[in-house]
């Protein structure tokens, strides 16, 4: 009941948010839900099923050229949406191949590679991606009864999107699958003699993981209607583990937090200029040498020391140290 | 064929280069286990040591032997005893934890030579003069020449260091079993700081060497580190003569590749022979095949 009120004050939080704000920190508050899609989706592969990803950054990158082209041709945002969605399900299954065969930092530097694979290609291929010009002027979806225009009506129509996500998501994670998941995280062998087919639910935590940022992307093109290749480099692949892990991995809202740790807080922290990712990074290696259950894990903590009747659970306590 | 055979020891002398750093990272990966995702920075930040020496009116010679000692300490003694250390025991040494802090210090190195230092290319004093021998018609760069026979000459001496001294040969016990090199009385926790202090020392060597052809630039260690990563695991992740073949061969790849095939997508051919090695042959081309622990 508690938890449900929490979940609608939070609903309403997110409704209320934006009003009186200026137009430039609504498009913050966009990109955040955006990144936070994206890092739920990472959270699922990293933070469930214990598998890491450094891909995530091409992923929103192919959602946002896949959103972008089909949308400058005339096709409806939602179609191309799907398709975005589609596209990263898929290459995200091939990319949950190597993850079949290697772990820990074999798989760390193979999704960096393909990172960078795709970086290039962006950057290569100029007559389907506009090379290192990139795509500008998509436009923005028109729902008939809902035209969206200014960064406002965006911010709505992700909102919805986001809620619809995060329910499908908590779904997951709440099914068969995603104890399976878990399952997988903990320990692999075990699971596997229960009867769990590590093979494709690994894969599955790969695709749905890179379908979110897909998603991501494809709310991407017409939110800052201009992407480039750049946009999708390492370090926001990077940037995007790092939401995961600071907010707590393993935890429903952790990305949420971690998320706006990286994208909200700099702009609270305008007087930081330049400082800012310096600061951010080192005080990621102090919360890590620290706290590695990142700050949900250190929230838990001072919770347990209030109330130490609460029982921890001991897998998410596992699963926080991934 | 004089272009092959140019086009031949410029790779080598690039890829000896790569090695040391990919030699460096195989060492440390060895005997902590620390796979450390800041390599390429810790190539990238020596060369700016020797800059910031040099605009305090030190000559060259000493700058770079000033930057030496500080990357030693900074990027060894520090990162091992207020990073690694800590979080080993804690019992998170082995864990993606360390993986992540390795990437936040990448960040941290990256951001901080922007911020301080600058976001522009800077121009680096080449370790010696640029001239060419005329060799049979192929044209030989002095400097390729002396980068391969210094890089080399780096790497045997560490190889007869390892093996024929007593530290080298307490180094190598305690990165092939901790628990009976202590109990036959070698100071383990010493020997590993031993390691990342030559790690440091390597890098360091590497980014005096190969800055002169990149510029000094803050963005020059994502494509370093890569690139000795890669070596190190094509050549065989648990060896010093396999990252060294490792090295060797994607700058000879890369070189060819520029000047035969493709200039757009040279930068994706060392990531192809990444993803394939790992998927084919994880143990690397010339590494023994060791039991995955679950």
């Amino acid at each position: 009941m508690k938890r449900n009120l929490f979940l609608l004050a939070g609903l309403i939080a997110l409704f209320l948010l934006p009003i009186g704000q200026g137009n430039y920190f609504i498009l913050i508050l966009c990109s955040w839900l955006m990144f936070t899609i994206a890092a739920m989706g990472l959270n699922l592969t990293l933070g469930y099923a214990g598998q890491i990803s450094l891909a995530q950054a091409s992923f929103i990158g192919i959602g946002a050229y896949v959103t972008a082209i089909m949308t400058l041709a005339g096709i409806h945002w939602i179609l191309a949406a799907l398709a975005s969605v589609i596209v990263c399900f898929v290459i995200g299954i091939l990319i949950g191949f190597p993850a079949l065969r290697v772990k820990g930092h074999f798989l760390a530097f193979v999704t960096l590679a393909f990172n960078q694979l795709v970086v290039l290609v962006a950057r290569n291929e100029d007559w389907l991606t506009g090379g290192s010009y990139g795509k500008f002027n998509m436009p923005r979806p028109d729902f008939g009864f809902y035209h969206i225009r200014t960064n406002l009506d965006m911010y709505y129509m992700i909102v919805v999107i986001f809620v619809i996500f995060a329910v499908l998501m908590y779904g997951l994670i709440r099914s068969p699958w995603g104890r399976a998941f878990k399952a997988l995280r903990e320990n692999p062998i075990r699971a596997e003699s229960l009867g769990v087919d590590t093979r494709r639910i690994t894969l599955l935590a790969f695709a749905v993981g890179s379908a979110s940022a897909g998603l991501a992307g494809a709310i991407m093109s017409p939110l800052v209607q201009f992407i480039e290749p750049n946009s999708f480099a390492l370090l926001h692949s990077l940037k995007i583990l790092l939401m995961v892990i600071v907010g707590g991995a393993g935890y429903f809202f952790g990305p949420m937090l971690g998320a706006a740790v990286v994208i909200l807080l700099p702009e609270f922290l305008r007087f930081t200029e330049g400082y800012y990712l310096i600061i951010y990074s080192a005080m990621v290696i102090i919360l890590m040498v620290f706290s590695p259950a990142g700050l949900m894990g250190i929230g838990e903590k001072i919770l347990t020391k209030i109330r130490p009747n609460q029982q921890v659970r001991k897998d998410m306590e596992k699963g926080a140290q991934l | 064929m004089e272009q092959f055979l140019q086009v031949l020891l410029s790779g080598l002398a690039t890829g000896s280069i790569y090695a040391l750093a990919a030699i460096g990272f195989t060492l440390v990966w060895q005997a902590a286990q620390t796979v450390n995702f800041a390599q390429g920075e810790f190539v990238m930040v020596p060369a700016f040591f020797v800059l910031v020496a040099m605009n305090m009116g030190m000559p060259f010679w000493l700058a770079m032997i000033i930057a030496m000692l500080v990357s030693v300490f900074l990027l060894g003694y520090l990162f091992k005893r207020a990073i690694v250390e800590p979080m080993q025991r804690q019992g998170h040494g082995n864990s993606l934890s360390l993986i992540i802090v390795t990437m936040a210090l990448a960040i941290l190195l990256k951001e901080s030579v922007k911020e301080f230092y600058g976001a522009e290319a800077q121009p680096y004093p080449a370790l010696m003069s640029s001239e060419t021998w005329n060799i049979g018609g192929a044209i030989i760069s002095v400097t390729d020449v002396l980068h391969l026979v210094i890089s080399l000459g780096v790497v045997l001496l560490l190889t007869l260091f390892l093996d024929r001294t007593r530290t080298g040969r307490a180094m190598q016990a305690t990165a092939q079993n901790p628990g009976v090199a202590e109990i036959l009385g070698v100071d383990t926790n010493r020997m590993i700081l031993y390691t990342f202090l030559i790690n440091a020392a390597l890098a360091s060597l590497a980014s005096f060497l190969i800055t002169p052809v990149y510029l000094a630039k803050f963005s020059n260690g994502e494509y370093l580190g890569l690139i000795a990563f890669i070596a190190a695991i094509v050549g065989g992740f648990n060896q010093i003569r396999g990252a060294l073949a490792g090295g060797l061969l994607i700058g000879v790849l890369d070189n060819m590749v520029a000047t035969y095939l493709t200039a757009e997508y040279r930068a994706a051919i060392p990531l192809l022979l990444l993803i394939v090695v790992i998927l084919f042959k994880p143990e690397g081309l010339l590494g023994t095949s060791e039991g995955r622990s679950v």
